[in-house]
């Protein structure tokens, strides 16, 4: 059985219809990503599996239960965990306080082992520990966001733009940071309008088009597709 | 020289409980975004309930206090679930949850005055005189006198002062408090059940509202449906002075306001103190209106 089994989602936006019958799955292991336009549904749809928006019709099934429509909070606690876009650090408080911020939806007690083992995969963030969030750098904040929801200790990890807005340096960085979470085994759900970089590291991409699923198939195979070539790797 | 120092000890006695007040109003407008402008309605019901106790029930001053304390306390997460949660669930702007409030206050006001008038005939009671040794404190060589039941006040409000900033700033539902204050949609993803936090704090700032109404209550003696106007303008004054949403801010507006009311007394008279408060008031939001200890919107983030 796949861990996340999502079946002809719909979402609304009012009138307008945002998704309109999305189905997909995910299993153990897998990065799954997402591509398609501006205003596909991409980010639609992981507000939806996370909670912040409330599904209008459809089914979604993970770890075998049933979370349609449950409120956020309890969608993470189950370990369906979303780094929202925009990267969203509480700029209030300080680095290491983000991090220990979802500490509590541990169902072990090696929060404080994890935290030395992001401190030392991003010695930067480690540096600024007693920093306020709100001051580090983009590629920073985004280092500091998925520090924080590994903290979480997801069994889903659902990823909006990781890259959006940062330099290419930083694209490249991101990216070796979501290999090595796969090399975790912690699976990905990959929103990226970087379709180039999403091939590269998922192992299975749906594309989006207005709210619909138009092409799935193994990144390898969408790599070589003439039509994937000319909308989305130009 | 005398009476100033004198007035100082008054001062610090009225600012204790304005910071009490200041902490529980600030505390729910960090969460919220909106003034809850009925905490001065769960200003009065703390008094209210303290005198109720004493007078009705003849508990101990300590007693009649915690009840005080988790009457108000309760009463305000009432106001959660009533005056804003069901506005929230609608995404109403945040005037309209302003206006609730007012609302809110309104009706707690007149139901006050038909308990009061139901348990004691008319819209005033009186914490009795004995209740707490009247033999000052006399300090000859400063010549000042200290009523005992002000020096409580301070420690106690002092203590629980420290107590919140501990809540807020170390334990970890007062780190998803900070969270949901910054931003509801990024605390509910990191696992926070935001609603309770809103109950909880609607509860802590409760507790304060009441603790600062019951001490309010006891200093002054006399209790009725209507203290809470005392204090509205008082509140938000020392939360605007102080800057909004800050836990060192609001005590220390709350502090400097009673100074300066103190100071009009002595200068002026006391018909003039509230409106010295207003003028205050006004200059803050004129001249720095991210408040003493406030950042400015444009750093907040």
């Amino acid at each position: 059985m796949a861990l996340l089994e999502v079946d002809n989602l719909h979402t609304s936006y009012g009138a307008i219809k945002a998704l309109r019958g999305v189905s997909f799955q995910l299993s153990e292991g897998q990065v799954i990503s997402l591509i398609g336009a501006n205003g596909a549904g991409k980010t639609t749809i992981l507000n939806t599996l996370s909670g912040l928006l409330r599904p209008t019709g459809g089914r979604i099934m993970f770890k075998g239960q049933d979370i349609t429509g449950w409120r956020a909070d309890r969608v993470a606690k189950l370990g369906l965990v979303q780094v929202p876009e925009g990267r969203q650090v509480i700029a209030t408080m300080s680095v290491q306080e983000n991090l220990s911020v979802g500490a509590h939806l541990r169902r072990d007690d090696l929060a404080d082992t994890e935290l030395e083992r992001i401190f030392s995969r991003f010695p930067r963030l480690s540096e600024r520990r007693m920093q306020k969030a709100g001051l580090l750098s983009g590629g920073e904040q985004q280092m500091l966001v998925v520090g924080r929801a590994l903290m979480m200790q997801p069994e889903l990890l659902m990823l909006d733009e990781p890259s959006m807005g940062l330099a290419p340096l930083l694209v490249n960085e991101v990216f070796g940071i979501i290999a090595d979470i796969k090399a975790l085994g912690i699976p990905i759900l990959l929103v990226e309008q970087n379709a180039r970089k999403a091939l590269q590291v998922a192992d299975y991409v749906y594309v989006l088009e207005r709210g619909l699923i138009v092409k799935a198939g193994s990144a390898n195979d969408l790599r070589k597709d003439p039509q994937i070539l000319s909308a989305y790797l130009g | 020289m005398d009476t100033l120092l004198q007035q100082v000890v008054n001062a610090i006695s009225l600012g204790a409980i304005y910071s009490l007040f200041a902490l529980g109003y600030s505390l729910v407008f960090s969460i919220l975004g909106v003034l809850n402008l009925a905490h001065s309605a769960i200003f009065m019901s703390g008094a209210f309930f303290g005198v109720l106790a004493v007078n009705q029930l003849g508990t101990p001053l300590w007693l009649a206090f915690i009840l005080a304390m988790v009457g108000a306390g309760l009463l305000s997460v009432t106001l959660e679930f009533v005056a804003f949660r069901p506005l929230r669930r609608r995404n109403a702007p945040r005037i309209a949850q302003l206006i609730s409030s007012i609302g809110a206050a309104i009706l707690i006001v007149n139901i006050g005055q038909l308990i009061f008038l139901q348990q004691f005939g008319r819209t005033e009671a009186y914490f009795p005189r004995e209740l707490v040794s009247l033999d000052p404190i006399i300090i000859e060589s400063l010549s000042i006198r200290i009523a005992p039941i002000r020096m409580i006040i301070v420690v106690v409000s002092l203590l629980l002062t420290i107590l919140m900033q501990y809540l807020v700033g170390r334990t970890q539902i007062g780190q998803h408090m900070r969270a949901v204050a910054f931003n509801q949609q990024t605390a509910a993803l990191l696992g926070i059940n935001v609603s309770r936090i809103f109950v909880f704090a609607f509860f802590l700032a409760g507790v304060f509202g009441g603790a600062a109404g019951m001490f309010y209550g006891v200093v002054f003696l006399n209790v009725t449906p209507f203290i809470g106007e005392d204090v509205a303008l008082i509140g938000l004054t020392a939360i605007v002075l102080g800057g909004m949403g800050s836990i060192q801010g609001a005590v220390l507006g709350g502090y400097l306001v009673a100074g300066l009311q103190v100071i009009s007394v002595v200068l002026g008279g006391s018909s003039y103190r509230n409106a010295v408060v207003f003028l205050l008031l006004f200059a803050i939001l004129l001249v720095r209106p991210q408040g003493l200890l406030g950042q400015s919107e444009s750093t907040r983030a």
